[in-house]
């Protein structure tokens, strides 16, 4: 039987690990990831999940101690925000090069100096290369799922897969939450298959030393696994669906049917936006919304077909890629070169640091869009100067 | 010659065609331990020598597994292989780490310190061949005073003594922790065998000789190591719980240590003077373990000196 609870952010991060039944979790605290972890510890130590969690002394050994756990043929998660992701990058490289189905929450937050804890992704767009899979969800119930579909997507392409929600305005926010029935889980997501594990016995040599004779081709078949997990993503976020009565895609429409003008935002801001747009549809307003989801692997054609023919697009990024501009605005914008028909994509700097972005912010972004007739490489909402 | 008194087990879990040098004490000791350890195990490398030795990814020059980790995480590896293979019920496989010198006394030491303070169920060896040989001999925190390496040149050879790893984990009370030196295959073996029977985080510091990083001829590789022990200058000995330290060999006539220090290029340009200094240094650390050993046993007249080994 399903139950509704009502959880933070942070502890439906908790329990979709639990839901997915984490064997090995290794994590360090940092705020505002902190509750994932305290909760988790709680649950194992209590006996309630069946892990070893290891009580490390840095990320940097969190994520090798689950690269570790994961090779040997557990199913491995962790969870850690901004410094402890950054001081992860090494190991992130290493979990996807060895192509570990591992599953990380990151807590979106900012980086220093100057200190902060509030959310921006510019942690997580850090790590875009390093050949994680990445999910960027818009509510806790979201949150809760995406855990699950994060494994059911990464165990089939062995590429691990980041879960990226914001800091507070998700983290530490509670909402009700449906806990779907554990057989039903159970049945979504079977154990962990490995493809190899190092294990007394098999003597083999994992991750040894490869010369330019041998090294692409496992990058080649990493790109491919990238490729091949933009339909995985499609059918598991259907069957998803059928199953719990929430589907998940890519990218996700919102008044698009006849949509002119269209917004896309990433994370918890597309909530805000879902507001705006409604506003602005009650005066007339032939405005949509793209949430942005799965940014890795890029979804090419989805987005292409949802965004060509339309007068414009306004991308929200609460990131900055310094002397370039946003990073969904550099990516957006690289996929639709190929269209012939393609939209003039305007880019809005907004929300850095936590800053909040209010339904009137995007209000505001939608009517400069709109006004706006040449391209300007980089717009900032909402800062001071 | 006598071969009587020799107990290696004679099944070898290390093959020909690994690619160490001639006269690699770390392939030796590689060696060694797998006769100790037995096919029951699996190994975690960080980046160091043995990333090369044990082969590419095309062949395997091992009877056990080797998961290849990052230079910093060695320790944290095996613990991490140890968890999964737990939650796999594999609960008796020995997990170990196989690390050098540079990935244990500099840049893995707080992962080493992590695993070691939770105790974790692994044993972590170190083949300390005193330098960072496989990026071109330059110096670690393990580099002895005096020795030359890439970054310690000639004319400003290494000034700070060898840090002493083995005090630093004897801090953390780990249940098992010893020495051992390629040149005493047997006192290896029994230390590694012992080690395998305990529970918990177990340490074993191999001296291990580099013929090209210490600038001398592959084939006295070996006697080399031996005049380490012989001198004093790596002293074999136990320490269980971070207290009870247990000496395992004394020379019968112990040498001084410019018998060592003249075999190796990495030496030559120490004057008089500096190796007066190294033999006091030697002697002032022979001195505290032999102190600790008599305040564990109340006596030192326990230790072997086997002519044996002579
Ligand atoms: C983070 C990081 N920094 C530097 C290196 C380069 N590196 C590879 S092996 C090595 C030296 C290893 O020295 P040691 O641990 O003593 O092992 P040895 O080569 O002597 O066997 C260095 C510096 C690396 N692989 N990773
Ligand atoms: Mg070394």
């Amino acid at each position: 039987m399903s139950i509704k609870k009502v959880l933070t952010g942070n502890h439906a991060v908790s329990y979709g690990a639990m839901a997915s039944r984490v064997q090995v979790i290794s994590a360090y605290p940092i705020t505002p990831q902190t509750q994932v972890v305290e909760l988790l510890s709680e649950l194992v130590a209590d006996g309630k999940l069946d892990a070893i969690f290891v009580n490390v002394e840095s990320e940097h050994s969190a994520m090798s101690a689950c690269i570790s756990a994961s090779a040997a043929g557990a199913r491995a998660f962790t969870a850690t925000s901004a410094q402890g992701l950054a001081l992860m990058h090494e190991m992130l490289h290493w979990a996807a090069g060895a192509r570990l189905p591992i599953v990380l929450a990151d807590i979106n937050r900012a980086m220093a100096p100057p200190w902060t804890i509030w959310t921006d992704q510019n942690d997580s767009l850090s790590q875009r290369d390093t050949g994680w899979m990445q999910i960027y969800v818009e509510s806790n119930q979201e949150a809760f799922d995406s855990i699950i579909l994060a494994y059911k997507v990464a165990e089939q392409v062995f590429l691990p897969c980041m879960v990226v929600l914001d800091a507070f305005v998700l983290s530490h926010t509670s909402e009700p939450i449906e806990i779907h029935d554990q057989e039903k889980i159970d049945e979504y997501l079977p154990p962990y298959r490995p493809m190899v594990t190092i294990e007394p016995g098999k003597p083999i040599g994992y991750g040894a030393l490869a010369a330019p004779d041998t090294y692409m081709e496992f990058r080649y078949k990493m790109q491919r696994a990238m490729e091949n997990a933009v339909e995985i993503f499609e059918k598991e976020g259907k069957l998803f669906g059928d199953m719990f009565g929430h589907s998940y895609d890519l990218v996700e429409p919102y008044m698009m049917d006849d949509a002119e003008y269209v917004i896309i935002t990433v994370g918890a801001v597309t909530s805000t936006a879902r507001v705006a747009i409604q506003e602005l549809r009650k005066k007339g307003e032939k405005a949509g919304l793209l949430k942005f989801r799965v940014l890795r692997p890029f979804p090419f054609e989805k987005l292409r077909e949802l965004l060509s023919g339309r007068k414009k697009v306004a991308v929200i990024d609460r990131n900055i890629s310094f002397g370039h501009h946003g990073i969904f605005y550099q990516e957006v914008k690289s996929a639709l070169y190929p269209l012939s028909n393609r939209p003039p994509v305007f880019g809005y700097i907004a929300g850095l640091g936590g800053r909040d972005i209010t339904v009137s912010d995007v209000v505001d972004i939608y009517e400069d869009m709109k006004k706006r007739e040449t391209l300007e490489e980089i717009i900032w909402k909402g800062v001071k100067l | 010659m006598i071969m009587k008194n020799w107990q290696i087990p004679e099944k070898e879990l290390l093959f020909s065609g690994h690619a160490a040098c001639q006269g690699c004490g770390g392939a030796l000791a590689m060696r060694l331990a797998l006769k100790a350890l037995g096919e029951n195990s699996v190994a975690t490398i960080p980046a160091c020598c043995w990333t090369i030795i044990s082969g590419d990814v095309l062949y395997h020059a091992l009877k056990v597994p080797v998961f290849h980790t990052a230079f910093e995480t060695a320790a944290i590896s095996a613990a991490g292989l140890k968890a999964g293979l737990s939650v796999r019920g594999l609960k008796d496989a020995t997990v170990f780490a196989w690390a050098g010198d540079g990935g244990t006394f500099d840049i893995g030491i707080q992962a080493i310190s992590g695993a070691a303070e939770r105790n974790e169920d692994i044993i972590y060896f170190v083949y300390d061949n005193e330098a960072y040989m496989n990026t071109g001999i330059q110096r670690s925190s393990a580099t002895p005073w005096g020795a030359w390496t890439t970054t310690t040149p000639v004319k400003h050879p290494e000034d700070k003594p060898k840090k002493n790893i083995d005090e630093i984990l004897a801090a953390h009370k780990i249940p098992y922790q010893a020495t051992v030196n390629v040149a005493y295959p047997e006192d290896f073996i029994r230390k590694v065998t012992k080690a395998k029977n305990v529970k918990g985080f177990r340490f074993i510091h191999i001296f291990a000789p580099c013929p090209p990083g210490w600038k001398m001829a592959s084939d006295i590789s070996i006697q080399v190591a031996r005049l380490a022990t012989q001198t004093a200058i790596f002293p074999l000995y136990e320490i269980e719980n971070g207290r009870n330290y247990t000496v395992s060999y004394l020379p019968p006539n112990k040498l001084p240590v410019i018998e060592y220090l003249k075999m190796q290029g990495r030496f030559k340009h120490l004057k008089e003077e500096d190796v007066e200094h190294i033999q006091r240094m030697v002697d002032e650390n022979l001195d505290y373990i032999l102190k600790k050993h008599e305040l564990t046993h109340g006596t030192l007249e326990n230790i072997p000196r086997p002519e044996f080994y002579k």
